[in-house]
């Protein structure tokens, strides 16, 4: 009993420094963002200002960036979930031989160094003259992220009911209203979290889109230049921003979460009410 | 394919089929031949392609191994790319050990010693680094780690005089582990939750010694989880890009800096292809000797 307590004192102490580690490096990021120095840092503390907020804000060169990583990630998102989906339904369903080997295949692309998922995408493009832009980015990030929303919509599939796909088609529906009806609803969870996913995969990309971006500036690339030109804590605020928004889209999901288990408990409690009803019922 | 087209109809499935098709096709295998075609033949200028100079050779993989450029090593002289290479391999191996140390521990006690609810919320706090991007994580330790920075003012109160973190390879590789750590993490406490409590106990009530249990039932349970946790934290530090340009200092390079070099500065394409095939077989080599060693197989890996 000694032992036990003993192990578990260490176990949260360990649970605890690693939380730590994991949460403190981004306060630091994001408190240096009101920090009043010229360089971005936490220490020694000048003062507190919001400049770097405002600096942000009129930074235009940061504003286009802005829009090109919004824009480039929408196209991705149109791209990789349809291809992502589309690839995980034929994958389930196929039985022949083919299948280890078209999975090897699609999943090869998340086991590659970007850098290199960038270059090949330059180099075959280059060969029909097509120069590089924001167009080949989108193409090369969809090559990667396809995958992760084929293993999402993959990982759905295994609770899904083919009986019901079965009875549908005996009673006379169509296929188009199958799939609108039963397997797309079915899927609809994985699809939007593969969408969210697909969102935020490509705005945090920075090794395929630097080697296929052409002249275009996304937000990564240009934080990605400023090594050598050097940072202003302009980009501690715009981590904070983006720290906020994570955390205003896990809150959201949480809640959404929550909200769903209690009415699912709820559903259950008057499912049990009604039994017993029943039950008294149909004593004498 | 007849089954395909049964259950979901014709047209849905030549749509399937061409989406898919376009996938592994065009945004998969043919740029990986044309990476592997480009790595095999001299870098020419545009009006010589195709004519009488361009045909198949070895030139740029002996580019490497090129020994008018070498690098002291222990009583050894070896070419620089060829050093550079290998250093990457190496540390990106450390990382991944150290990852792995620091993961498992967490994982396990993630799964199976603190109380579900708790977890969730944890989780949901550990999603927020995750979802961050990469570059955000790294910079937050070029923060931490200056040499006027926070840190060596916290060893300060201790009396411990400042040390210069980035230098050589040390900011690298704590910013590599900063940075992968959940990539390690999360695979592992994904096998363990599959593990049932009752065997653990079970062990317990048998006698075995907590190494025991770890040894003979957690840790062949969890193989699926680290070998996935594994590749994924390797690629992805061999990979670098703004991890080393960021924290290691200007004589420490990494091998994504040197491909870059060559593509941006050099503006020899062909050479730099060259380098990322070897960086990609570096990686394949290392996805099928986990495999081996963990007895699993691709579908375990990608989760």
């Amino acid at each position: 009993m000694q032992k036990l307590t003993l192990g578990k004192i260490l176990a949260n102490g360990f649970l605890g420094l690693c939380m730590a580690y994991m949460v403190v490096p981004l306060i630091i990021m994001g408190g240096a963002g009101f920090n009043n120095s010229r360089f971005p840092s936490v220490y020694p503390w000048r003062g507190f200002t919001e400049r770097w907020f405002e600096d942000l804000w009129n930074d235009q060169r940061m504003l286009d960036a802005g829009i090109n990583t919004f824009f480039l990630a929408l196209a991705v998102v149109a791209m990789a979930v349809p291809i992502g989906t589309a690839a995980a339904l034929l994958l389930n369903s196929l039985q022949s031989r083919m299948r280890p080997l078209l999975f090897g295949i699609l999943i090869a692309p998340i086991l590659t160094p970007g850098v290199v998922v960038g270059i090949s995408t330059l180099l075959f493009w280059n060969e029909f003259n097509i120069p590089a832009g924001l167009h080949l980015s989108a193409l090369g990030q969809v090559s990667y992220i396809a995958t992760y929303v084929m293993l999402l919509v993959l990982a759905r599939l295994q609770s899904f009911d083919r009986g019901l796909e079965e009875a549908a088609l005996d009673l006379g529906a169509s296929h188009g209203q199958v799939m609108r009806r039963i397997v797309l609803p079915h899927l609809y969870p994985a699809i939007v979290l593969g969408a969210v996913l697909a969102f935020f995969q490509s705005v945090e990309n920075y090794n395929i889109t630097l080697f296929t971006r052409g002249n275009a500036q996304t937000l990564t690339v240009y934080i990605g230049s400023m090594v050598r030109t050097g940072f202003t804590p302009e980009i501690n605020a715009l981590g904070l921003l983006f720290i906020l928004i994570t955390i205003a889209g896990v809150v959201y999901v949480e809640i959404r979460r929550r909200r769903n288990v209690r009415r699912e408990l709820t559903l259950e409690a008057l499912a049990a009410i009604e039994e017993r009803r029943d039950l008294q019922g149909m004593a004498p | 394919m007849k089954d395909v087209a049964r259950r979901y109809g014709f047209a849905a499935t030549v749509v399937m089929v061409a989406l898919t098709a376009f996938w592994v096709l065009v945004l998969i295998i043919l740029p990986y031949l044309f990476l592997v075609d480009a790595s095999f033949r001299p870098s020419l200028p545009a009006d010589q392609v195709g004519g009488p100079n361009d045909h198949y050779t070895l030139q740029n993989y002996l580019t490497l191994l090129n020994p008018n450029a070498t690098k002291e090593f222990l009583f050894l002289s070896i070419p620089i790319h060829l050093f550079v290479f290998a250093q990457t391999v190496a540390i990106s191996c450390l990382v991944t050990v150290i990852t792995l140390a620091l993961a498992y521990p967490l994982a396990y006690i993630l799964a199976k010693v603190v109380n579900p609810r708790t977890v969730a919320t944890l989780f949901l706090i550990l999603l927020i680094p995750l979802w961050i991007s990469e570059l955000l994580r790294s910079f937050a330790w070029y923060i931490i780690l200056a040499y006027q920075g926070p840190l060596n003012a916290l060893l300060g109160l201790f009396g411990i005089s400042p040390i210069r973190w980035i230098s050589g390879y040390n900011g690298v590789i704590i910013g590599l582990i900063y940075t992968y750590f959940l990539f390690m993490l999360f695979p592992i406490y994904g096998s363990l939750t599959t593990l049932d409590s009752n065997q653990i106990e079970a062990a317990e009530d048998m006698g075995a010694r907590w190494w025991q249990i770890h040894r003979r039932v957690v840790i062949p349970h969890a193989k699926p989880g680290i070998a996935s946790g594994c590749v994924m934290v390797f690629m992805m530090c061999a990979g670098a890009l703004f991890v080393p340009r960021l924290l290691a200092s200007p004589s420490s390079r990494w091998f994504t800096e040197v491909i870059m070099q060559w593509f941006f500065e050099g503006l020899d394409w062909n050479t730099g292809s060259a380098y990322a095939f070897m960086l990609l077989l570096v990686c394949t080599v290392f996805v099928s000797l986990m495999i081996r060693l963990f007895k699993v197989n691709l579908t375990d890996i990608a989760r």
